[in-house]
């Protein structure tokens, strides 16, 4: 299984630079240090939240309220910052991770507890926290006038010649992959999506897990909340509108199973560079971007047809329908 | 899923005896509980809600989205979805305004807005049941490949040349005292159509067996797979249908003409107590939740809440009225079994 995952990666990760010598040969201009590095940084929140739907996704569950998450943590951080402004950067990043995890508590609880589909849960939430936006402005758009300089400054600092950002999202990919490769944790969430019921008789709780994956989706959406309001300097209710559906695309293209129990932390990221790839390079090879949609629409769909193929073979089932059957219920 | 854990069936037990809780906890009735109890606060809130002439207007608002609901019921029965929907809606008004463009009559743009619904449909069927594929991905490419199809052509335009015809389908009348819409009327027509066909006879029965168990439909000479893909068109002449309804109604096509929609579809159809997980779930429920939604929605803007709030109030909704039941009967058995448990002891 190891080997047709890493087989799988090796051939996104060709199409990918195969992708970038074509744009170079047509715009030399895009694949210089200075343009790949924006295209890195550009990439960066959807790399970090594609990893965190991965590990919902990996125990056959769904959370589509992560960019409302994103969009109401980060209205409400930019809202203590105004009123605030002495509040240290530290104390906003900790604000921001602890108002995602307990949005993302919202949701765990009623999968978790309340045994809701997920799907159902997460578009309940989706609508609520959308709404919520425009409740706590009163309809009202944040612009950089109403934040301050250092709460501005943040993402677009840079250490060591890196931009914040790709750093945060080093050290986020770096947690994941170890968590999800190294711990016995990370492990259960496979066991959990391969076999359900095996898990449990294999003693791993579910509704636990469960909180666990949706708490994480959670604090990973709202870092990315007050990452995006500050890089873009703009909080109001239609921020990352739909985002969570360009999310789900990146680890369907890196080879998340929607079925359960299968991914890795590479391909998702290769996923996400794909989608971040042609969003910046639509422009500079001067394609119209109303193309983007249709070009990510026709991507996945190769992408679902690719990752049925390349599953068929990793496991032996006696009935060709019990795949269908597990891994086709929403 | 979590319905889904093969873990919580593994117990047969026998048919279980009447209890009055129980048929309290019926989805439907709750559902109408919730929808007298709308009614009841709209029209002791605003005078304006219980006239006749509002209320027909306000069905104009909520018709075509129920229309795509009633074929989202059943694809939701047979444990599948279909998020292409309100890019399908795009797609095929875009289509309808190209011809109308060239000068097409209205006949031949209904024609146009349904074949190209049926068609999009198709696609999601075959490579749904051809490639063995999961619906909710394979629904999420389309629903970009569609909508994006539909920006490429328009880009920032719009089309806005439609025959009068069209708009008098869209925005007109069957009888005009009590005044009812062509669009809710049609969606009245069709309920009674699914509800038939749902209830009383061999097809519908076969939904609900695929639903519970798509492995034992197919060993007992179901073809699935052919009822699968015939679903998915159904969902796309519903959405072509849509098209047509909508476009005449605000007679314009827009490259965001029915977005977000696909979320207000799924979300009255788990309201409407189908399970999301397949195998239950009635036309009667959709039904009252179609009411309970529109009636809320056209009640709440009465009163001039913004469109976004509402949609809060509608989450709330969504989520509490399934969690109450969910928790109100975790909450009998665990009170059963521990009563059993004192009367062994």
């Amino acid at each position: 299984m190891t080997s047709s995952l890493s087989r799988r990666e090796g051939i996104l990760g060709a199409i990918i630079l195969v992708m970038l010598v074509a744009i170079g040969l047509r715009a030399p201009v895009f694949v210089t240090p200075s343009s790949l590095l924006s295209v890195l940084t550009d990439t960066t929140i959807l790399a970090m939240m594609a990893l965190a739907q991965m590990a919902v996704i990996l125990t056959r569950g769904i959370d589509l309220s992560v960019a409302a998450n994103l969009a109401l943590t980060g209205m409400i951080v930019a809202l203590v910052s105004r009123t605030a402004p002495f509040l240290p950067i530290p104390a906003i990043v900790v604000l921001a991770l602890v108002i995602g995890l307990c949005l993302g508590l919202i949701n765990g609880i009623l999968v978790a507890f309340a045994e809701i589909p997920p799907i159902v849960v997460t578009l309940g939430t989706l609508a609520i926290y959308r709404g919520l936006i425009f409740v706590l402005a009163g309809g009202a758009w944040l612009t950089t006038k109403d934040m301050n300089e250092a709460f501005l400054s943040f993402p677009r600092s840079s250490l060591f010649g890196l931009p914040s950002l790709v750093l945060i999202a080093g050290v986020v990919i770096l947690l994941f992959a170890l968590f999800l490769n190294r711990t016995s944790a990370g492990r259960s969430l496979y066991a959990i999506g391969g076999n359900p019921l095996a898990a449990i008789y294999c003693g791993l709780s579910l509704p636990r897990y469960r909180l666990l994956v949706y708490a994480l989706s959670g604090a990973v959406a709202g870092l990315s909340g007050y990452l995006w309001v500050a890089r873009f300097g703009i909080a109001y209710s239609d921020i990352a509108i739909g985002y969570e559906l360009t999310i789900i695309a990146a680890c369907v293209i890196g080879g998340v199973s929607i079925g359960g129990g299968i991914g890795s932390v590479a391909g998702t990221l290769l996923g996400a560079l794909f989608l971040g790839i042609i969003a910046n390079a639509l422009p500079v090879i001067k394609v119209s971007p109303f193309w983007q949609m249709a070009i990510s629409g026709a991507v996945i769909l190769m992408a679902v047809i690719a990752n049925a193929r390349s599953e068929k073979g990793t496991l032996k089932l006696i009935l060709p329908e019990a795949r269908r059957a597990a891994g086709s219920g929403p | 899923m979590s319905e889904n854990d093969p873990a919580r069936s593994v117990e047969i037990a026998d048919r279980k005896k009447f209890r009055l809780a129980d048929a309290l906890l019926r989805w439907e009735v709750i559902l109408v509980v919730l929808l007298i109890g709308v009614v009841a606060v709209n029209a002791a809130i605003s005078p304006y809600f219980l006239d006749v002439d509002n209320l027909s207007d306000a069905t104009f608002n909520f018709s075509e989205k129920a229309i795509v609901a009633l074929a989202m019921t059943f694809l939701v029965l047979v444990r599948e979805i279909d998020l292409s929907v309100a890019a399908i809606i795009a797609l095929a008004s875009l289509v309808m305004g190209l011809a109308a463009g060239e000068g097409f009559g209205t006949a031949t743009l209904v024609l146009a807005g349904l074949v190209v619904g049926g068609l999009a449909g198709a696609c999601n069927g075959l490579l749904i049941t051809r490639l063995n594929l999961p619906s909710i991905v394979v629904t999420i490419g389309t629903m970009s490949l569609f909508r994006g199809l539909t920006q490429v052509v328009l880009g920032d335009q719009a089309i806005t040349q439609y025959p009068q015809e069209l708009q008098n389908l869209g925005q007109g009348y069957v009888v005009q005292a009590p005044p009812i819409g062509i669009s809710f009327a049609l969606f009245l027509a069709l309920a009674l159509i699914a509800a038939f066909v749902l209830h009383f006879t061999v097809i519908g029965r076969r939904l609900y067996a695929i639903g519970n168990n798509p492995i034992a439909a197919r060993f007992s000479g179901i073809r699935v797979n052919r009822i699968r893909f015939a679903l998915f068109v159904t969902s796309g002449f519903a959405s072509g249908l849509a098209a047509v309804l909508l476009t005449g109604r605000i007679g314009s096509t827009r490259p965001n003409i029915a977005l977000g929609w696909e979320l207000e579809i799924v979300t009255v159809v788990v309201l409407g107590g189908i399970s999301i997980s397949g195998g239950s779930g009635t036309i009667a429920g959709l039904l009252i939740a179609v009411f309970v939604l529109g009636l809320t929605t056209f009640g709440l803007s009465l009163l001039n809440v913004p469109g976004i709030v509402i949609n809060v109030l509608l989450g709330l909704l969504l989520i509490l009225s399934i969690a109450t039941p969910i928790v109100l009967r975790k909450f009998l058995t665990w009170r059963s079994t521990r009563k059993r448990a004192q009367n062994v002891r």
